[in-house]
Protein backbone atom coordinates (compact mmCIF):
# COMPACT_ATOMS: atom_id res chain seq x y z
CA UNK A 1 0.00 0.00 0.00
CA UNK A 2 1.51 3.31 -1.35
CA UNK A 3 0.19 6.70 0.53
CA UNK A 4 -2.69 7.69 -2.10
CA UNK A 5 -2.65 11.66 -0.99
CA UNK A 6 -0.46 14.60 -2.16
CA UNK A 7 2.10 15.07 0.40
CA UNK A 8 3.08 18.85 0.73
CA UNK A 9 5.99 19.57 -1.14
CA UNK A 10 8.47 21.80 0.97
CA UNK A 11 12.10 20.88 1.12
CA UNK A 12 14.73 22.32 2.43
CA UNK A 13 17.86 21.56 0.75
CA UNK A 14 20.94 22.29 2.83
CA UNK A 15 23.36 22.17 -0.38
CA UNK A 16 22.33 22.53 -3.90
CA UNK A 17 25.59 23.05 -5.34
CA UNK A 18 25.88 21.01 -8.35
CA UNK A 19 29.08 18.78 -8.43
CA UNK A 20 30.40 16.27 -10.46
CA UNK A 21 29.77 14.08 -8.37
CA UNK A 22 26.07 14.80 -7.58
CA UNK A 23 24.92 11.68 -8.35
CA UNK A 24 27.29 9.87 -6.08
CA UNK A 25 25.97 13.01 -3.52
CA UNK A 26 22.72 11.94 -3.83
CA UNK A 27 23.11 8.43 -2.85
CA UNK A 28 25.06 8.89 0.10
CA UNK A 29 22.04 11.07 1.56
CA UNK A 30 19.57 8.15 0.57
CA UNK A 31 21.77 5.28 1.89
CA UNK A 32 20.38 5.98 5.62
CA UNK A 33 17.18 5.87 4.62
CA UNK A 34 17.52 2.40 2.71
CA UNK A 35 17.68 0.17 5.42
CA UNK A 36 14.41 1.26 7.17
CA UNK A 37 12.50 1.29 3.65
CA UNK A 38 13.90 -1.85 2.41
CA UNK A 39 12.79 -4.00 5.76
CA UNK A 40 9.61 -2.49 5.69
CA UNK A 41 8.82 -3.28 2.31
CA UNK A 42 9.96 -6.54 2.60
CA UNK A 43 8.01 -7.46 6.00
CA UNK A 44 4.90 -5.53 5.48
CA UNK A 45 4.15 -5.05 1.74
CA UNK A 46 5.18 -8.62 0.61
CA UNK A 47 3.11 -10.63 3.05
CA UNK A 48 0.12 -8.53 2.07
CA UNK A 49 1.02 -9.20 -1.88
CA UNK A 50 0.87 -13.15 -0.77
CA UNK A 51 -2.62 -12.49 1.27
CA UNK A 52 -3.77 -11.25 -2.33
CA UNK A 53 -3.19 -14.01 -4.38
CA UNK A 54 -4.10 -16.38 -2.05
CA UNK A 55 -7.60 -15.24 -1.24
CA UNK A 56 -8.02 -15.80 -5.19
CA UNK A 57 -7.81 -20.08 -4.19
CA UNK A 58 -10.07 -22.46 -2.92
CA UNK A 59 -7.76 -23.25 -0.41
CA UNK A 60 -7.96 -25.33 3.05
CA UNK A 61 -4.67 -26.03 5.08
CA UNK A 62 -6.02 -29.75 5.90
CA UNK A 63 -6.30 -30.46 2.06
CA UNK A 64 -3.09 -28.94 0.72
CA UNK A 65 -3.38 -31.07 -2.41
CA UNK A 66 -6.81 -29.80 -3.28
CA UNK A 67 -6.09 -26.27 -3.49
CA UNK A 68 -6.59 -25.01 -6.69
CA UNK A 69 -7.51 -21.19 -8.72
CA UNK A 70 -10.92 -19.95 -7.77
CA UNK A 71 -11.04 -16.68 -9.29
CA UNK A 72 -13.25 -14.10 -6.60
CA UNK A 73 -15.14 -17.12 -5.24
CA UNK A 74 -13.86 -16.21 -1.86
CA UNK A 75 -15.09 -12.93 -1.93
CA UNK A 76 -18.17 -13.69 -3.17
CA UNK A 77 -18.53 -16.55 -0.25
CA UNK A 78 -17.33 -13.63 2.01
CA UNK A 79 -19.62 -11.12 0.87
CA UNK A 80 -22.90 -13.48 1.09
CA UNK A 81 -21.90 -16.26 4.34
CA UNK A 82 -24.44 -14.61 6.82
CA UNK A 83 -21.49 -15.16 9.00
CA UNK A 84 -19.41 -13.40 7.65
CA UNK A 85 -21.30 -10.35 6.49
CA UNK A 86 -22.36 -10.08 10.29
CA UNK A 87 -18.46 -9.76 10.82
CA UNK A 88 -18.59 -7.07 8.39
CA UNK A 89 -21.49 -5.51 9.97
CA UNK A 90 -20.12 -6.01 13.44
CA UNK A 91 -16.92 -4.16 12.49
CA UNK A 92 -18.54 -0.86 11.03
CA UNK A 93 -21.13 -0.96 14.55
CA UNK A 94 -17.80 -1.88 16.85
CA UNK A 95 -15.40 0.92 15.29
CA UNK A 96 -18.41 3.45 14.96
CA UNK A 97 -19.96 3.45 18.15
CA UNK A 98 -16.53 3.04 20.34
CA UNK A 99 -14.68 6.13 18.10
CA UNK A 100 -17.56 8.29 18.69
CA UNK A 101 -18.15 7.73 22.41
CA UNK A 102 -15.01 8.12 23.12
CA UNK A 103 -14.47 11.02 20.82
CA UNK A 104 -17.31 12.78 22.53
CA UNK A 105 -16.10 11.58 26.37
CA UNK A 106 -12.62 12.48 25.39
CA UNK A 107 -13.85 16.29 24.16
CA UNK A 108 -15.33 16.58 27.54
CA UNK A 109 -12.34 15.68 29.80
CA UNK A 110 -10.43 17.70 27.77
CA UNK A 111 -12.38 20.97 27.75
CA UNK A 112 -12.09 20.15 31.75
CA UNK A 113 -8.85 19.81 31.87
CA UNK A 114 -7.95 22.63 29.79
CA UNK A 115 -8.66 24.64 32.99
CA UNK A 116 -6.67 25.63 35.88
CA UNK A 117 -7.87 23.67 38.36
CA UNK A 118 -6.08 21.94 41.74
CA UNK A 119 -4.83 19.13 41.47
CA UNK A 120 -5.01 19.18 37.88
CA UNK A 121 -2.14 17.08 36.79
CA UNK A 122 -3.09 14.39 39.45
CA UNK A 123 -6.72 13.82 37.89
CA UNK A 124 -4.91 14.06 34.20
CA UNK A 125 -2.61 11.15 35.18
CA UNK A 126 -5.90 9.53 36.58
CA UNK A 127 -7.35 9.83 33.33
CA UNK A 128 -4.15 8.39 31.46
CA UNK A 129 -3.99 5.58 32.96
CA UNK A 130 -7.15 3.17 31.29
CA UNK A 131 -4.84 3.56 28.05
CA UNK A 132 -2.05 2.12 29.59
CA UNK A 133 -3.08 -1.02 31.19
CA UNK A 134 -2.30 -3.93 28.82
CA UNK A 135 -5.00 -4.37 25.97
CA UNK A 136 -5.82 -8.16 27.55
CA UNK A 137 -5.66 -7.15 30.95
CA UNK A 138 -8.07 -4.55 30.51
CA UNK A 139 -10.37 -6.88 29.06
CA UNK A 140 -10.24 -9.42 31.58
CA UNK A 141 -10.43 -6.98 33.73
CA UNK A 142 -13.93 -5.89 31.86
CA UNK A 143 -14.86 -9.72 31.59
CA UNK A 144 -14.03 -11.05 34.98
CA UNK A 145 -13.71 -8.29 37.57
CA UNK A 146 -16.42 -6.10 36.56
CA UNK A 147 -18.67 -7.78 34.75
CA UNK A 148 -19.24 -10.81 36.33
CA UNK A 149 -22.76 -11.13 37.06
CA UNK A 150 -22.23 -13.10 40.87
CA UNK A 151 -19.22 -10.94 41.88
CA UNK A 152 -18.49 -8.21 39.67
CA UNK A 153 -18.10 -4.71 40.49
CA UNK A 154 -20.57 -3.53 38.79
CA UNK A 155 -23.55 -5.93 40.33
CA UNK A 156 -22.00 -5.39 43.61
CA UNK A 157 -22.63 -1.45 43.04
CA UNK A 158 -25.60 -2.29 41.78
CA UNK A 159 -26.91 -4.34 44.98
CA UNK A 160 -26.27 -1.55 47.44
CA UNK A 161 -28.90 0.18 45.92
CA UNK A 162 -31.41 -2.57 45.18
CA UNK A 163 -30.71 -2.73 41.74
CA UNK A 164 -30.91 -5.26 39.01
CA UNK A 165 -28.45 -7.93 38.64
CA UNK A 166 -27.97 -8.33 34.88
CA UNK A 167 -25.79 -10.96 33.00
CA UNK A 168 -23.67 -7.81 31.39
CA UNK A 169 -22.10 -9.97 28.81
CA UNK A 170 -24.90 -12.61 27.92
CA UNK A 171 -27.59 -9.66 27.41
CA UNK A 172 -25.81 -7.11 25.43
CA UNK A 173 -22.49 -9.03 24.46
CA UNK A 174 -21.25 -5.93 21.75
CA UNK A 175 -21.71 -3.34 24.02
CA UNK A 176 -19.92 -4.61 26.86
CA UNK A 177 -16.96 -4.99 24.66
CA UNK A 178 -17.32 -1.37 23.22
CA UNK A 179 -17.69 0.01 26.90
CA UNK A 180 -14.44 -1.57 27.54
CA UNK A 181 -12.65 -0.06 24.37
CA UNK A 182 -14.54 2.93 25.47
CA UNK A 183 -12.92 3.15 28.75
CA UNK A 184 -9.48 2.30 26.74
CA UNK A 185 -9.75 4.97 23.70
CA UNK A 186 -11.22 8.15 25.59
CA UNK A 187 -7.72 8.92 26.95
CA UNK A 188 -6.36 8.89 23.39
CA UNK A 189 -8.84 11.07 22.10
CA UNK A 190 -8.58 13.59 25.38
CA UNK A 191 -4.79 14.03 24.90
CA UNK A 192 -5.21 14.57 21.11
CA UNK A 193 -7.82 17.07 21.79
CA UNK A 194 -6.31 18.39 24.81
CA UNK A 195 -2.97 19.44 22.84
CA UNK A 196 -5.80 20.96 20.15
CA UNK A 197 -7.25 23.19 22.64
CA UNK A 198 -3.42 24.42 24.14
CA UNK A 199 -2.62 24.83 20.68
CA UNK A 200 -5.62 27.58 20.80
CA UNK A 201 -4.95 31.15 20.51
CA UNK A 202 -5.81 32.60 23.69
CA UNK A 203 -6.05 36.28 22.89
CA UNK A 204 -8.40 36.07 20.83
CA UNK A 205 -10.63 34.16 23.61
CA UNK A 206 -9.60 36.54 26.01
CA UNK A 207 -10.54 39.06 23.53
CA UNK A 208 -14.37 37.34 22.45
CA UNK A 209 -15.14 36.99 26.61
CA UNK A 210 -14.04 40.84 27.22
CA UNK A 211 -16.21 42.04 24.45
CA UNK A 212 -19.28 39.71 25.94
CA UNK A 213 -19.20 36.08 24.75
CA UNK A 214 -20.63 33.20 26.22
CA UNK A 215 -18.98 30.25 27.13
CA UNK A 216 -21.33 28.48 24.68
CA UNK A 217 -20.92 30.98 21.66
CA UNK A 218 -17.01 30.95 22.27
CA UNK A 219 -16.58 26.99 22.25
CA UNK A 220 -19.44 27.05 19.19
CA UNK A 221 -17.30 29.98 17.15
CA UNK A 222 -13.90 29.61 17.82
CA UNK A 223 -13.01 26.67 20.02
CA UNK A 224 -14.94 23.92 18.03
CA UNK A 225 -14.01 25.20 14.64
CA UNK A 226 -10.30 25.06 15.41
CA UNK A 227 -10.67 21.40 17.05
CA UNK A 228 -12.12 20.29 14.00
CA UNK A 229 -8.97 18.72 12.65
CA UNK A 230 -7.51 17.68 16.00
CA UNK A 231 -11.55 15.86 16.09
CA UNK A 232 -10.74 14.38 12.64
CA UNK A 233 -7.36 13.22 13.34
CA UNK A 234 -8.71 11.22 16.54
CA UNK A 235 -11.61 10.04 14.98
CA UNK A 236 -9.40 8.71 11.81
CA UNK A 237 -6.50 7.58 13.83
CA UNK A 238 -8.82 5.70 16.44
CA UNK A 239 -10.74 4.06 13.90
CA UNK A 240 -7.82 3.05 12.33
CA UNK A 241 -6.61 1.05 15.43
CA UNK A 242 -10.38 0.14 16.68
CA UNK A 243 -11.10 -1.19 13.18
CA UNK A 244 -8.31 -3.75 14.04
CA UNK A 245 -9.00 -4.59 17.35
CA UNK A 246 -8.51 -8.46 17.96
CA UNK A 247 -7.82 -7.81 21.66
CA UNK A 248 -10.97 -7.39 23.86
CA UNK A 249 -13.06 -9.31 21.11
CA UNK A 250 -10.91 -12.04 21.59
CA UNK A 251 -10.73 -12.01 25.10
CA UNK A 252 -14.32 -10.92 26.60
CA UNK A 253 -16.70 -12.73 24.14
CA UNK A 254 -14.17 -15.05 22.06
CA UNK A 255 -16.51 -13.91 19.26
CA UNK A 256 -19.30 -15.13 20.05
CA UNK A 257 -22.75 -13.67 20.94
CA UNK A 258 -22.39 -11.80 17.66
CA UNK A 259 -19.58 -9.75 18.68
CA UNK A 260 -16.71 -11.77 16.15
CA UNK A 261 -15.52 -8.73 14.05
CA UNK A 262 -13.43 -9.05 10.57
CA UNK A 263 -10.03 -9.26 12.39
CA UNK A 264 -11.46 -11.98 14.73
CA UNK A 265 -13.13 -13.42 11.78
CA UNK A 266 -9.85 -13.61 10.00
CA UNK A 267 -7.87 -15.29 12.85
CA UNK A 268 -10.33 -17.86 13.70
CA UNK A 269 -11.10 -18.74 9.74
CA UNK A 270 -7.16 -19.91 8.99
CA UNK A 271 -6.16 -20.51 13.19
CA UNK A 272 -9.31 -22.82 13.39
CA UNK A 273 -10.70 -23.66 10.25
CA UNK A 274 -8.07 -23.66 8.09
CA UNK A 275 -9.82 -22.19 5.30
CA UNK A 276 -6.60 -20.24 4.30
CA UNK A 277 -8.44 -18.69 0.60
CA UNK A 278 -11.13 -17.76 2.83
CA UNK A 279 -9.31 -15.94 5.72
CA UNK A 280 -7.05 -14.38 3.09
CA UNK A 281 -10.10 -12.77 0.95
CA UNK A 282 -11.76 -11.55 4.52
CA UNK A 283 -8.06 -10.02 5.57
CA UNK A 284 -8.07 -8.04 2.37
CA UNK A 285 -11.57 -6.33 2.72
CA UNK A 286 -10.59 -5.14 6.17
CA UNK A 287 -7.51 -3.66 3.87
CA UNK A 288 -9.65 -1.73 1.83
CA UNK A 289 -11.80 -0.52 4.51
CA UNK A 290 -8.69 0.60 6.13
CA UNK A 291 -7.08 1.84 2.91
CA UNK A 292 -10.88 3.79 2.65
CA UNK A 293 -10.40 5.59 6.24
CA UNK A 294 -6.42 5.92 5.55
CA UNK A 295 -6.87 8.24 2.27
CA UNK A 296 -8.79 10.25 5.05
CA UNK A 297 -6.46 9.86 7.82
CA UNK A 298 -3.33 11.18 5.46
CA UNK A 299 -4.98 14.04 4.25
CA UNK A 300 -5.67 15.10 7.81
CA UNK A 301 -1.85 14.65 9.07
CA UNK A 302 -0.78 15.80 5.79
CA UNK A 303 -2.29 19.15 6.27
CA UNK A 304 -1.16 19.02 9.89
CA UNK A 305 2.00 18.66 8.82
CA UNK A 306 1.97 21.04 6.14
CA UNK A 307 0.82 23.62 8.66
CA UNK A 308 4.24 22.35 10.91
CA UNK A 309 6.55 22.90 7.91
CA UNK A 310 5.33 26.00 6.72
CA UNK A 311 5.48 27.54 10.57
CA UNK A 312 9.26 26.00 10.77
CA UNK B 1 -18.95 43.64 32.17
CA UNK B 2 -16.29 44.37 33.22
CA UNK B 3 -13.14 42.03 32.68
CA UNK B 4 -12.44 42.01 36.41
CA UNK B 5 -16.44 40.57 36.85
CA UNK B 6 -16.06 38.37 34.37
CA UNK B 7 -12.71 36.60 35.99
CA UNK B 8 -14.51 36.48 39.01
CA UNK B 9 -17.53 34.41 37.66
CA UNK B 10 -15.55 32.15 35.63
CA UNK B 11 -13.17 31.78 39.18
CA UNK B 12 -16.33 30.68 40.92
CA UNK B 13 -17.57 28.28 37.84
CA UNK B 14 -13.85 26.66 37.73
CA UNK B 15 -13.97 25.45 41.54
CA UNK B 16 -17.38 23.48 40.36
CA UNK B 17 -16.02 22.13 36.86
CA UNK B 18 -13.14 20.77 38.91
CA UNK B 19 -14.78 19.00 41.28
CA UNK B 20 -16.61 17.50 37.67
CA UNK B 21 -12.97 16.97 36.59
CA UNK B 22 -12.05 15.24 39.40
CA UNK B 23 -15.03 13.09 39.56
CA UNK B 24 -14.74 11.71 36.30
CA UNK B 25 -10.81 11.12 36.95
CA UNK B 26 -11.77 9.01 39.95
CA UNK B 27 -14.39 6.93 37.60
CA UNK B 28 -12.21 6.37 34.92
CA UNK B 29 -9.41 5.32 37.47
CA UNK B 30 -12.35 3.45 39.70
CA UNK B 31 -11.26 -0.06 38.10
CA UNK B 32 -8.07 -0.31 37.99
CA UNK B 33 -8.09 1.05 41.91
CA UNK B 34 -10.81 -1.66 42.13
CA UNK B 35 -8.09 -4.18 40.61
CA UNK B 36 -5.03 -3.20 42.74
CA UNK B 37 -7.25 -3.38 45.32
CA UNK B 38 -8.98 -6.98 44.68
CA UNK B 39 -5.22 -8.34 43.82
CA UNK B 40 -4.48 -7.83 47.48
CA UNK B 41 -7.08 -9.72 48.70
CA UNK B 42 -7.95 -13.35 49.84
CA UNK B 43 -9.98 -15.16 46.63
CA UNK B 44 -12.60 -15.63 49.66
CA UNK B 45 -12.95 -11.96 49.80
CA UNK B 46 -12.56 -11.17 46.27
CA UNK B 47 -15.74 -13.07 45.02
CA UNK B 48 -18.41 -11.34 47.54
CA UNK B 49 -21.46 -9.46 46.64
CA UNK B 50 -21.77 -6.65 47.91
CA UNK B 51 -17.98 -5.80 47.84
CA UNK B 52 -15.62 -6.55 50.11
CA UNK B 53 -14.19 -3.16 50.51
CA UNK B 54 -12.40 -3.51 54.00
CA UNK B 55 -10.94 -7.28 53.69
CA UNK B 56 -7.58 -8.11 54.98
CA UNK B 57 -4.76 -7.73 53.00
CA UNK B 58 -2.75 -10.57 51.79
CA UNK B 59 -0.19 -11.41 48.90
CA UNK B 60 -2.09 -14.84 47.65
CA UNK B 61 -2.90 -13.49 44.43
CA UNK B 62 0.54 -12.74 43.33
CA UNK B 63 1.78 -15.71 45.01
CA UNK B 64 -0.40 -17.54 43.09
CA UNK B 65 0.56 -15.82 39.75
CA UNK B 66 4.47 -16.76 40.04
CA UNK B 67 3.34 -20.10 40.43
CA UNK B 68 3.08 -21.18 44.08
CA UNK B 69 -0.06 -23.30 43.45
CA UNK B 70 1.40 -25.42 41.23
CA UNK B 71 -0.02 -22.92 38.10
CA UNK B 72 2.60 -22.32 34.88
CA UNK B 73 5.09 -19.88 36.31
CA UNK B 74 4.76 -15.83 34.40
CA UNK B 75 8.32 -15.61 34.17
CA UNK B 76 9.38 -17.46 30.69
CA UNK B 77 6.10 -15.49 29.58
CA UNK B 78 7.43 -12.03 30.93
CA UNK B 79 11.15 -12.77 30.03
CA UNK B 80 10.24 -13.28 26.34
CA UNK B 81 7.74 -10.11 26.54
CA UNK B 82 11.02 -8.19 28.07
CA UNK B 83 13.44 -9.79 24.87
CA UNK B 84 10.59 -9.44 22.06
CA UNK B 85 9.76 -5.67 23.57
CA UNK B 86 13.64 -4.94 24.33
CA UNK B 87 14.98 -5.76 20.96
CA UNK B 88 12.18 -4.80 18.16
CA UNK B 89 12.71 -0.95 20.50
CA UNK B 90 16.72 -1.19 19.86
CA UNK B 91 16.24 -2.56 15.90
CA UNK B 92 13.60 0.35 16.06
CA UNK B 93 16.11 3.23 16.82
CA UNK B 94 19.17 1.94 15.07
CA UNK B 95 17.55 1.40 11.05
CA UNK B 96 14.63 4.63 12.27
CA UNK B 97 17.33 6.91 13.65
CA UNK B 98 19.86 7.04 10.69
CA UNK B 99 16.19 7.21 8.22
CA UNK B 100 14.70 10.29 10.31
CA UNK B 101 18.27 11.97 9.43
CA UNK B 102 17.60 11.22 5.90
CA UNK B 103 14.62 13.06 5.96
CA UNK B 104 14.90 15.82 8.46
CA UNK B 105 18.70 17.15 8.38
CA UNK B 106 20.21 16.10 5.31
CA UNK B 107 16.81 15.43 3.17
CA UNK B 108 16.50 13.57 0.37
CA UNK B 109 14.59 14.55 -2.29
CA UNK B 110 10.70 14.13 -2.18
CA UNK B 111 11.19 13.40 1.40
CA UNK B 112 7.85 14.18 2.45
CA UNK B 113 6.44 10.83 0.28
CA UNK B 114 8.91 8.85 1.79
CA UNK B 115 7.39 9.77 5.28
CA UNK B 116 3.64 9.01 4.49
CA UNK B 117 5.25 6.18 2.63
CA UNK B 118 5.97 4.54 6.13
CA UNK B 119 2.95 6.37 7.82
CA UNK B 120 0.91 4.21 4.88
CA UNK B 121 2.26 1.40 6.37
CA UNK B 122 1.18 2.21 9.31
CA UNK B 123 -2.52 1.81 7.96
CA UNK B 124 -2.40 -1.75 6.87
CA UNK B 125 -3.85 -4.00 9.26
CA UNK B 126 -2.00 -6.70 11.02
CA UNK B 127 -4.28 -9.31 9.27
CA UNK B 128 -3.78 -8.00 6.27
CA UNK B 129 -0.47 -9.98 6.45
CA UNK B 130 -1.01 -12.85 8.75
CA UNK B 131 -1.41 -15.85 7.03
CA UNK B 132 1.71 -15.46 4.85
CA UNK B 133 3.87 -14.99 7.95
CA UNK B 134 2.27 -18.10 9.28
CA UNK B 135 2.92 -20.23 6.48
CA UNK B 136 6.64 -18.72 6.26
CA UNK B 137 7.16 -19.46 9.63
CA UNK B 138 5.66 -22.90 9.26
CA UNK B 139 8.50 -23.57 6.59
CA UNK B 140 10.98 -22.23 8.12
CA UNK B 141 10.91 -23.42 11.22
CA UNK B 142 10.43 -20.30 12.86
CA UNK B 143 7.23 -20.86 14.58
CA UNK B 144 7.26 -20.44 18.55
CA UNK B 145 10.48 -18.26 17.69
CA UNK B 146 10.65 -14.78 19.51
CA UNK B 147 13.16 -13.41 17.26
CA UNK B 148 10.32 -13.84 14.50
CA UNK B 149 8.21 -11.52 17.21
CA UNK B 150 11.12 -9.34 17.05
CA UNK B 151 11.23 -8.64 13.25
CA UNK B 152 7.51 -8.00 13.24
CA UNK B 153 7.37 -5.68 16.09
CA UNK B 154 10.34 -3.78 14.45
CA UNK B 155 8.24 -3.51 11.05
CA UNK B 156 4.95 -2.48 13.55
CA UNK B 157 6.92 0.23 15.48
CA UNK B 158 9.45 1.37 12.55
CA UNK B 159 6.96 3.95 11.02
CA UNK B 160 5.92 5.63 14.29
CA UNK B 161 9.59 5.93 15.06
CA UNK B 162 10.22 7.32 11.80
CA UNK B 163 7.60 10.00 12.40
CA UNK B 164 8.34 11.35 15.61
CA UNK B 165 12.14 11.25 15.57
CA UNK B 166 12.01 13.07 12.25
CA UNK B 167 9.63 15.55 13.63
CA UNK B 168 12.13 15.58 16.98
CA UNK B 169 15.45 16.02 14.31
CA UNK B 170 13.73 18.65 12.06
CA UNK B 171 13.40 20.78 15.35
CA UNK B 172 16.92 21.06 15.55
CA UNK B 173 18.02 24.39 14.11
CA UNK B 174 20.20 24.33 10.76
CA UNK B 175 22.51 27.00 12.29
CA UNK B 176 24.22 25.07 14.72
CA UNK B 177 25.00 22.17 12.69
CA UNK B 178 26.59 24.62 10.24
CA UNK B 179 28.10 26.35 12.71
CA UNK B 180 29.98 22.97 13.84
CA UNK B 181 30.80 22.21 10.49
CA UNK B 182 31.77 25.52 9.16
CA UNK B 183 34.59 24.86 12.81
CA UNK B 184 35.50 22.05 11.05
CA UNK B 185 33.84 19.45 12.99
CA UNK B 186 33.27 16.04 11.13
CA UNK B 187 29.83 14.35 10.66
CA UNK B 188 30.42 11.66 13.72
CA UNK B 189 31.56 14.71 15.91
CA UNK B 190 28.44 16.71 14.78
CA UNK B 191 25.91 13.68 15.42
CA UNK B 192 27.54 12.74 18.74
CA UNK B 193 28.10 15.94 19.85
CA UNK B 194 25.36 18.46 18.31
CA UNK B 195 22.60 16.38 17.11
CA UNK B 196 22.09 13.71 19.88
CA UNK B 197 22.36 15.92 23.14
CA UNK B 198 19.46 17.74 21.46
CA UNK B 199 17.57 14.57 19.82
CA UNK B 200 18.04 12.42 23.52
CA UNK B 201 14.81 13.60 25.37
CA UNK B 202 12.95 12.65 21.69
CA UNK B 203 14.57 9.75 21.07
CA UNK B 204 13.90 8.41 24.38
CA UNK B 205 10.23 9.19 24.22
CA UNK B 206 10.29 6.93 21.06
CA UNK B 207 11.46 4.09 22.57
CA UNK B 208 9.44 4.06 25.68
CA UNK B 209 6.13 4.40 23.06
CA UNK B 210 7.83 1.45 20.63
CA UNK B 211 8.26 -0.86 24.18
CA UNK B 212 4.53 0.08 25.05
CA UNK B 213 3.22 -0.91 21.78
CA UNK B 214 5.33 -4.19 21.94
CA UNK B 215 4.08 -5.45 24.72
CA UNK B 216 0.91 -4.86 23.98
CA UNK B 217 0.52 -6.87 21.00
CA UNK B 218 -1.45 -9.85 20.78
CA UNK B 219 -2.74 -11.11 17.50
CA UNK B 220 0.81 -11.93 15.94
CA UNK B 221 2.06 -13.72 19.47
CA UNK B 222 -1.10 -15.69 19.56
CA UNK B 223 -0.87 -17.11 16.26
CA UNK B 224 2.47 -17.15 16.21
CA UNK B 225 3.98 -18.35 19.31
CA UNK B 226 3.53 -21.63 21.28
CA UNK B 227 4.81 -23.09 24.40
CA UNK B 228 8.41 -21.99 23.84
CA UNK B 229 8.34 -18.20 23.04
CA UNK B 230 4.77 -16.97 24.44
CA UNK B 231 4.81 -13.30 25.99
CA UNK B 232 3.01 -11.55 28.81
CA UNK B 233 -0.42 -11.17 26.60
CA UNK B 234 -1.02 -14.77 25.08
CA UNK B 235 -0.34 -16.06 29.18
CA UNK B 236 -2.48 -13.46 30.10
CA UNK B 237 -5.30 -15.02 27.55
CA UNK B 238 -5.08 -18.61 29.93
CA UNK B 239 -7.35 -16.33 32.31
CA UNK B 240 -10.41 -16.04 29.39
CA UNK B 241 -12.12 -18.70 30.60
CA UNK B 242 -12.97 -18.63 34.89
CA UNK B 243 -11.13 -21.05 37.17
CA UNK B 244 -13.44 -21.41 40.19
CA UNK B 245 -12.18 -18.57 42.64
CA UNK B 246 -9.22 -16.35 40.74
CA UNK B 247 -10.34 -13.42 40.79
CA UNK B 248 -7.09 -11.92 43.09
CA UNK B 249 -4.78 -14.29 40.99
CA UNK B 250 -6.61 -12.46 37.75
CA UNK B 251 -6.02 -8.92 38.97
CA UNK B 252 -2.59 -9.75 40.14
CA UNK B 253 -1.60 -10.87 36.97
CA UNK B 254 -2.95 -7.85 34.58
CA UNK B 255 -1.67 -5.24 37.43
CA UNK B 256 2.20 -6.82 37.14
CA UNK B 257 2.02 -7.50 33.30
CA UNK B 258 0.72 -3.88 32.63
CA UNK B 259 3.19 -2.18 34.99
CA UNK B 260 6.01 -2.12 32.46
CA UNK B 261 3.56 -0.19 30.36
CA UNK B 262 2.09 2.53 32.83
CA UNK B 263 5.65 3.23 33.74
CA UNK B 264 7.12 3.89 30.57
CA UNK B 265 3.39 5.52 29.37
CA UNK B 266 4.06 7.94 32.63
CA UNK B 267 7.57 9.00 31.70
CA UNK B 268 6.40 9.31 28.49
CA UNK B 269 3.55 11.26 29.25
CA UNK B 270 4.62 14.65 27.80
CA UNK B 271 5.38 12.94 24.66
CA UNK B 272 3.23 10.28 24.39
CA UNK B 273 0.62 12.33 22.14
CA UNK B 274 3.12 12.97 19.40
CA UNK B 275 4.12 9.15 19.51
CA UNK B 276 0.11 8.05 19.13
CA UNK B 277 -0.56 10.82 16.24
CA UNK B 278 2.45 9.64 14.75
CA UNK B 279 3.76 13.20 15.02
CA UNK B 280 0.90 15.04 13.78
CA UNK B 281 0.35 16.72 16.99
CA UNK B 282 2.89 18.38 18.97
Amino acid sequence: MTATTTAPVATTPMHTTRQPSARLRAWATRAPLLPALVFMIVVTQLPFVATLVISFFDWNALYPDARHFTGIDNYREVLTDADLRHSVWTTVLLTVAVVLASLVLGLVLALLLDRKFKGRSVVRTLLIAPFLVVPVAAALLWKHVLYNPEYGLFNGLLHYVGGPQPDWISNTPLLAVEASLVWQWTPFMMLILLAGLQSRDNEQIEAARVDGASDWQIFRHLTLPHLRRYLELGALLGSIYIVQNFDAVFTITSGGLGTANLPYTVYQSFYQAHENGLASAAGVLVVIGSIIIATFALRVVSSLFREEVSRA
Amino acid sequence: MSAVAVRLRSRRKGVGLGLVAWLLGIVFFLPIAWMALTSFHSEEDAATNPPSFAASLTLDGYREFFGAGGGASPWPALINSTVASVASTLFVLVLALPAAYALSIRPVKKWTDVLFFFLSTKMLPAVAGLLPLYLFAKNTDMLDNIWLLVILYTSMNLPIAVWMMQSFLAEIPVAIIEAARVDGAKLPTILTRVVAPIALPGIAATALICFIFSWNELLFARVLTGVVAETAPVFLTGFITSQGLFLAKVCAASLVISLPVLAAGFAAQDKLVQGLSLGAVK
